[in-house]
């Protein structure tokens, strides 16, 4: 009788021997999430979901990510099928108003420019020794964009996919202390003090419905291996502006997205496991990943002053820095930035066309390296 | 000569800074817009008088409206 009293108590402790330092200190860093999202605001709906998993996960003995936890079974059904960050980005192209891009067309170049980071941290990931398939999730990181991050790292790297994911959302909530230091340093006063006056081009309803179907078509022909991604952005904008499925458009940037999220985030945060996490390999992920959004903002300023000066100096330099996907971050630190220089400056129009053109353009960033890692063998057709 | 103060996008009025008959300066915030749920300070283009002010706050804009007049 007592034996068995005692056996019994000491199955309530297996939790607490079990725990390990590992456990404690991912508990410590999940706490962390918690408290910026609540407390701090930063982007809450990734990291109450995220932080929460990750406390989940790292509970001794409660196996939420064994072959039967139901972290598990979410991660499957939706992270391994890359359903989740599809999903998504239905919801972001029901939301993108691509009216600021096509009514300045030119400035898509500056979108093209912003992903240049993503190719150089590529090649440095490469050359600190990452396998290939690892150093094209850490190089995504420059797309400065959570979903395609997500996507990309789950299908090629998803032991990494919990670093790139964090490090991608922090970085973008930190784009207004990371680019204006490297803007100012790229321009000269002069140039930032360029005004660019108000755009006043309509763009006509059948433009805005034919620019989703044409992307799609010459985009994934071109890029294959993107579609999936190029696909889902471009049906959630013709929803939109199409304007005939109100109802479809609103289930996709409310309902779908809020329960894809919630599931996402939980999912992400279930890979935070500590012996996975806890590695030297993750701080070099987070090194690599400001790298790649510091690069972007270069190329892009850099792209911006040869513009300002194949167009005798009509076009402000800084607008290349909105070049990156993280909108509408981006062009608002433009306009900051701009006005600082000259009150009678308003860069915030043009910035958002060079932001959407960066949206499209971190996509097809995307698909484009996968259809050259599928040329080179890398990863199977 | 009379001056346009024009909104550069378009957006919605926040707050009027000035009255009608005030003296404003070049690079004074006239009008405060709210745009891509950022506020942007609309400044006079040049010095003059405030002759007319065009929108109150809460109205909608289109980019190029003018919004105020400087004489």
């Amino acid at each position: 009788m007592e034996s068995a009293l005692i056996s019994g108590l000491q199955g309530l402790l297996l939790g607490v021997t079990h725990l390990g330092v590992g456990h404690v200190i991912m508990i410590l860093i999940a706490s962390l999430l918690l408290y910026l999202g609540i407390s701090k605001g930063y982007e809450p709906l990734l990291l109450v979901p995220i932080g929460f998993g990750a406390i989940l996960v790292n509970i001794p003995l409660a196996e939420m990510m064994g072959d039967d936890g139901f972290l598990r079974y979410f991660y499957n059904a939706g992270v391994r099928t890359e359903v989740f960050p599809l999903l998504i980005f239905l919801g972001i192209g029901a939301m993108t108003d691509f009216q600021p891009l096509l009514e300045n067309p030119k400035i898509i170049l500056l979108g093209a420019a912003g992903q240049f980071g993503i190719f150089l941290t590529l090649l440095l990931a490469l050359a600190l020794g990452f396998d290939k398939l690892d150093a094209v999730a850490v190089a995504i990181i420059g797309a400065c964009d959570g979903p395609t991050a997500i996507y990309v790292s789950s299908k090629f790297a998803p032991h990494l996919l919990a670093a790139v994911s964090v490090a991608a959302y922090s970085y973008m909530s930190l784009v207004p202390l990371i680019q204006p230091p490297i803007m100012r340093f790229l321009t000269t006063e002069k140039e930032r003090k360029i005004a660019m006056g108000v755009v006043r081009e309509p763009v006509s309803k059948t433009t805005k419905i034919l620019f989703p179907i044409v992307v799609t078509i010459f985009a994934s022909i071109l890029a294959p291996k993107g579609a999936p991604l190029i696909g889902t952005v471009m049906l959630g904008n013709l929803m939109k502006e199409s304007g005939v499925v109100d109802r479809l458009k609103r289930a996709a940037e409310n309902e779908i997205a809020n329960i894809v999220t919630l599931l996402l985030g939980l999912c992400i945060g279930a890979t935070m496991e500590a012996d996975q996490f806890l590695q030297a390999q993750t701080l070099l992920v987070l090194g690599l990943g400001f790298i790649a959004i510091s690069l972007d903002t270069v190329v892009g300023v850099l792209f911006g002053k040869l513009m300002c000066l194949l167009t005798a100096g009509k076009i402000n330099p800084l607008i290349g820095a909105a070049g990156i996907s993280a909108f509408p971050m981006a062009a608002r630190v433009v306009q900051v930035e701009g006005q600082k220089y000259n009150k009678k400056n308003y860069l915030l129009m043009p910035a958002m066309s060079a932001n959407a053109g960066g949206q499209i353009g971190s996509v097809i960033a995307a698909a484009v390296m996968l259809s050259v890692l599928q040329g080179m063998g890398i990863v199977g057709g | 000569m009379a001056t346009n103060v024009e909104a550069p996008m378009v957006g919605k009025i926040l707050k009027i800074e000035k009255n009608v008959g005030d003296q404003v300066e070049e690079d004074e915030v006239v009008v405060v817009m709210e745009a891509m749920k950022m506020e942007i300070p609309i400044v006079a283009p040049t010095s003059g008088v405030l002759k007319e002010i065009k929108v109150s706050p809460g109205q909608a804009v289109e980019a190029g409206e003018v919004l105020a007049v400087i004489e």
